[in-house]
């Protein structure tokens, strides 16, 4: 027995083990997303966050330790932002015929995402603080807590808001419209990446590869509005 | 496949820097998508050569929000004295930025009339 708790005490240390457990916890969440023919309610990011959470409760890890591990998978997030100029590239004649929807829906949806969150958490009692860490929720995490910051929120809660954000947005995106009968899949997508960011992005690559160029567009260019618009919707309230 | 990701590093890092120097509002990854757009339109064949390790990197695009995501569970507490107000805003405002967003651009191709070919 003392064996076994030494191995572990060992592991447990290293960054090897929960990179595994990383890449495990995801192949799991993929495998039941896909025996369920990617219904939206199996989300694989979901059920991998989930079943990591269990694990470091139950072996009473910290995050931290965590994260020396997790943090290669981490990492990738940029590169891979950067390669999405790659697919974009590859459809530069289709996001230029559809220019101006596009911007006109970047509008619409990035001003609908702040100022609904505003509204109905204000309807909701939501105080003062959290109303400004809600703010840029749409927005990709970096983007977001810079501007959560600069209008005097908390980039901390705010990260927590955003990735809830996304995985609202990844699980409910397909029932919300197939039932408002969307079939034009640029729509779909794009409006998916304003509203969600990189996690709804994946799930529209998930779903269709029109889907997921535009998405990864729409949550390029919500990063932008809203740094630049946040500050001005804020000051509203 | 090394020299197409050192590729993909290379304009995240100088998207980085220009962060850092000029534009604070624009995270690097952000600026480095728009820098290496501009540079495949000037060599068509870079994007050709990148495509492979680029589709590669974004087919389990969902596998790197893992670990952001189990950081999240860590911070509920943070969330929990506003607990159902909050989810229900945050489930209500993104239902509607989507559903607004993906309504506008719909229409708005079918009135001027774009449809995807």
């Amino acid at each position: 027995m003392s064996d076994v708790s030494l191995l572990w005490s060992y592991l447990s240390e290293e960054p090897l083990i929960w990179l595994t457990a990383t890449l495990v916890a995801y192949l799991i969440g993929d495998a039941i997303s896909k025996a369920c023919n990617r219904n939206p309610l199996t989300n694989p990011v979901l059920i991998a966050v989930l079943l990591l959470a269990g694990v470091l409760y139950l072996t009473a890890t910290p995050y931290q330790r965590y994260f020396e591990g997790a943090q290669f998978v981490h990492f990738l997030l940029g590169p891979a932002t950067v390669a999405l100029a790659v697919p974009l590239y590859a459809n530069l004649v289709r996001v230029r015929k559809s220019l101006v929807p596009m911007m006109c829906a970047l509008f619409a949806g990035s001003i609908t995402a702040m100022g609904s969150a505003l509204g109905i958490g204000w309807m909701l009692g939501l105080d003062r603080a959290m109303l400004l860490a809600l703010a840029p929720k749409s927005a990709t995490a970096p983007v977001a807590m810079g501007v959560s910051q600069s209008i005097g929120g908390s980039p901390t809660l705010t990260a927590v808001l955003v990735i809830l954000t996304g995985i609202i947005g990844a699980i409910t995106v397909t029932p919300l419209l197939n039932a408002l009968r969307v079939k034009d899949w640029r729509a779909r997508g794009f409006a998916v990446g304003v509203a969600a960011h990189g996690l709804g992005t994946a799930r529209a690559f998930q779903v269709n590869e029109t889907a997921g160029i535009f998405s990864g567009i729409g949550m390029g260019l919500n990063a932008i509005l809203t740094a630049l618009l946040a500050p001005l919707i804020v000051s509203l309230i | 496949m090394i020299l197409h990701f050192a590729t993909l590093l290379i304009f995240q890092l100088i998207g980085e820097v220009l962060s850092r120097t000029f534009l604070p509002i624009l995270p690097g990854p952000v600026l480095g998508l728009a820098l290496i757009l501009i540079f495949f339109i000037g060599f068509p064949k870079a994007a050709a050569a990148i495509h492979p390790t680029a589709t590669g990197l974004l087919a389990h695009l969902s596998l790197l929000f893992v670990p952001a995501g189990v950081g999240v569970v860590g911070h509920l507490d943070l969330i929990s004295s506003a607990g159902p107000a909050l989810i229900a805003t945050l489930f209500g405002s993104t239902v509607l930025a989507i559903a607004v967003g993906a309504l506008t651009f719909e229409g708005l191709a079918k009135w001027m009339g774009q449809p995807d070919e």
